[in-house]
């Protein structure tokens, strides 16, 4: 697409200042550039997982090319069926058959999730605050100290099935604290990520846009 | 003289933040659009000026620089790219700077995606990195020296997949050449064969599930680069020796080319990251003042 | 029929693939393998039927003429531009054995200039949203607040060189104070913390598989299943 990338990057611009202009306040040029979004993100992530997964996956695995020296997976077709079982969801009659598949992912991240989740972030995790509490340096046992402490009140905290009074309640106060220290590192590190997706947009205006403007009028 | 001007631009909006602490004290906020502007200057002023800040590098950023340099030369990495364009400011500088550095130590690097934006991303970084004189003489060959494997649907039952064959998940590269074919896949099976995983995750799938897959189950090492947003949480994996090292967001990238280097986006832009940490601080104080000044007024 | 098949599916393929973490070999670990493969292929459809679906809610808006139809009616505009454009270069990489979004290709031209800075502008209005926030609402209103509030700024100013460089100026410390103690809080309250929520989530997660592979926990196949 020769001189494709000077009017791709004003419509860019273009976009991106429509977006912004909701901040004064909603308004017709926001929902436009808010609708195109929509449109272009549905069908292109429907394009990709086309290639990806229908085409070089499915089809080149069951129809391998000739002389690549690949045999067929027609194992492939079991996916094909039922993914398209559940496409049946859109016919009031059938879409029934279209718990097959649903049935099919629940199933099989349930088996996953159920290994990942307890190796990785139970066992793994509690055997890493099992350690020892006195380390080298003064810092280090004051954090030992504070790993075990914050996790064992932290999920004090979470166990509702006993009423948070005396010991228990005072524990479960603690827990409160962690958290409360735990959310405010996560609001820190939100306000970091949030900024940079602005400050990374004002370089695309300031820079690449404002550049390319005034190199096309 | 756009460095002056910035610099004017911004010593006068934050002086003008007296005007806004005098209206909130006396019980009139100012309107948040007034703060949407104080925002986009802190944010977009510093980008005409050309100070690179002095940066510290953490100790989760040296450790995954200690454990990169310790690769000898045509070891495997396995990158993922695991982010669309909205996380490109956070992880886009890092990426740049792991091929640069890569593609210098002559690292077999092999490119996969969990999220189908993460390949491209990975083709714009490499086409940056390549900008970089001293990376194009190094001159790393497409197929010899790395590959870039695509998107790949099913999120982490790709990893789980991977574990017995990556040619099962991948059968050939974005150019439809055929797995066997290519000379830096030969004698790579599964994460037996691969001497590191460097994952650039914004989300889910990402830094988790490469954990709890290919780290627990499957033996690999794993280094990540993650937006700021999700770096919190993996925090206890990085204590559980679950990961070597982490880079976090914005100033994780800074530190990530410093410690490499390697200065590039990540330096350049954290002018603004550091005025724009300045103006929500300030905004919070402000706010706090006027809420306590309200208070004491109402409990005399 | 309608209740017991998805039912036998669902504990089938949760049993293989909790078996096979024990078990990676014949039948369990060949039929996780074979399963893993599915999932790829049927998540591609679940994608087409999430846009069938936005087609069909658009449509129906524009010709049911009902608030916002003119917008419905640039979704599905954009929609269908996007998958011609998104065609033609699969067409054209199937064709030539190049990358779909290679330079030059209309799919890496939208994604460029259309897909990209709508979605990066999109999440970037948060940072506005996120300062007016902390202008209007954030207050120390109790001690937990004040807990929040105060990690909140040790970890702005700790994360970026704000007031380190000030410090070190000043010769009041000759190391990065406040980066210190940004990383203490990250590695070891914030870990405590996190890995609390980690280890709860984990069990919760753990004991709800199990209740849907044994077929207790059967939201998922319809109510009134």
């Amino acid at each position: 697409m020769p001189d494709a990338s000077p009017i791709g990057i004003f419509i860019a611009g273009l976009l991106t200042l429509g977006i912004f202009s909701f901040l004064y306040k909603d308004n017709p040029v926001y929902k436009v550039c808010e609708a195109i979004f929509i449109g272009v993100s549905a069908a292109y992530w429907a394009v990709e997982y086309f290639y990806s997964a229908l085409y070089r996956k499915f089809w080149l695995g069951v129809f391998p090319p000739a002389g690549s020296g690949v045999e067929a997976d027609l194992l492939l077709w079991g996916g094909a069926i039922l993914g398209a079982l559940m496409l049946c969801r859109m016919i009031p009659k059938i879409n029934w058959l279209s718990r097959w598949p649903l049935a099919f992912i629940v199933g099989a991240t349930a088996g996953l999730y159920m290994m990942l989740f307890f190796v990785s972030n139970a066992m793994k995790q509690i055997e890493s605050t099992m350690q020892p509490l006195i380390q080298d340096s003064l810092l280090e046992t004051l954090g030992s100290f504070t790993i075990a402490i914050g996790t064992i009140t932290g999920l004090i905290y979470f166990f509702f099935s006993k009423e948070h009074k005396g010991i228990f309640g005072g524990a479960a106060k603690v827990g409160i604290w962690v958290l409360m220290v735990t959310f405010g590192a996560s609001f820190g590190y939100t306000v970091m990520s949030r900024m940079s997706l602005l400050i990374g947009r004002m370089d695309f205006l300031f820079n690449s846009w404002a550049t390319n403007f005034g190199q096309m009028f | 003289m756009a460095h002056n001007l910035a610099l004017i631009g911004l010593v006068l909006t934050g002086l003008s933040l007296i005007y806004v602490l005098y209206r909130t004290i006396a019980g009139n906020p100012v309107d948040r659009r007034v703060v949407f502007i104080y925002v986009a200057l802190a944010a977009g002023l510093p980008l005409f000026m050309d100070l690179l800040p002095p940066v510290t590098v953490t100790p989760d950023v040296q450790a995954l620089v200690d454990v990169l340099e310790e690769l000898p030369p045509h070891s495997k990495v396995l990158a993922a790219f695991d982010y669309d364009p909205p996380s490109a400011p956070e992880l886009q500088p890092m990426a740049v700077a792991f091929f640069k550095f890569a593609f210098k130590k002559k690292l077999d690097v092999i490119i996969v995606g969990l999220w189908p934006q993460g390949p491209q991303q990975a083709n714009d970084a490499i086409a940056t990195a390549l900008l970089d004189s001293s990376v194009m003489a190094a001159g790393p060959i497409y197929g010899e020296d790395y590959v870039n494997l695509g998107f790949q649907s099913g999120n982490e039952f790709v990893i789980q997949r991977m574990g017995s064959g990556f040619k099962a998940m991948f059968p050939r590269d974005e150019r439809q050449t055929p797995y066997d074919s290519i000379p830096v896949l030969q004698n790579i099976v599964n994460f037996s064969n691969i001497d590191f995983v460097m994952n650039f995750s914004s989300g889910k799938p990402g830094t988790i599930e490469w954990v709890q897959i290919a780290v627990d189950r499957f033996g690999a090492r794993l280094g990540a680069g993650n937006t700021a947003v999700q770096a919190p949480q993996v925090y206890p994996y990085l204590r559980a020796k679950q990961m070597v090292g982490l880079l976090g967001g914005m100033s994780g990238a800074a530190e990530f080319e410093k410690a490499l280097s390697m200065p590039g986006n990540g330096s350049i832009m954290l002018l603004s990251q550091i005025s724009t940490h300045a103006i929500v601080i300030l905004f919070i104080i402000i706010g706090n003042t006027a809420y306590f000044r309200t208070r004491k007024r109402k409990n005399d | 029929m309608k209740r017991e098949i998805p039912l036998l599916i669902t504990s089938i393929a949760g049993i293989v693939f909790a078996v096979s973490f024990f078990i990676p070999h014949w039948p369990f670990g060949d039929a996780e393998n074979i399963f893993g493969d599915w999932m790829s292929v049927v998540s591609a459809f679940a994608i087409w039927l999430g846009m069938f679906n936005l087609a069909e809610v658009s449509l129906r808006k524009v010709i049911r003429k009902s608030e916002g139809w003119n917008y419905a009616l640039i979704v599905i505009g954009s929609m269908l531009l996007m998958l011609v454009i998104g065609f033609s270069s699969v067409y054209h990489a199937i064709n030539t054995d190049t990358p779909h979004m290679d330079p030059g290709t209309g799919l890496k031209w939208m994604y460029d200039y259309v897909f990209s800075p709508l979605s990066a502008t999109m999440f970037a209005m948060l940072a506005f949203f996120v300062a007016s926030a902390s202008y209007r609402a954030f207050r120390a209103r109790s001690l937990e607040a004040t807990l929040l509030l105060v990690t909140a700024f040790f970890v702005m100013v700790g994360r970026v060189p704000l007031l380190d460089p000030i410090l070190v100026w000043a010769g009041i410390t000759d190391f990065a104070f406040f980066s210190a103690v940004a990383d203490w809080i990250m590695t070891y309250p914030n870990a405590a913390g996190q890995r609390a929520i980690m280890i709860g989530i984990a069990l919760g997660i753990t004991s709800s598989s199990l209740r849907i592979i044994l077929g207790i926990e059967r939201s998922h196949i319809g109510g009134d299943a």
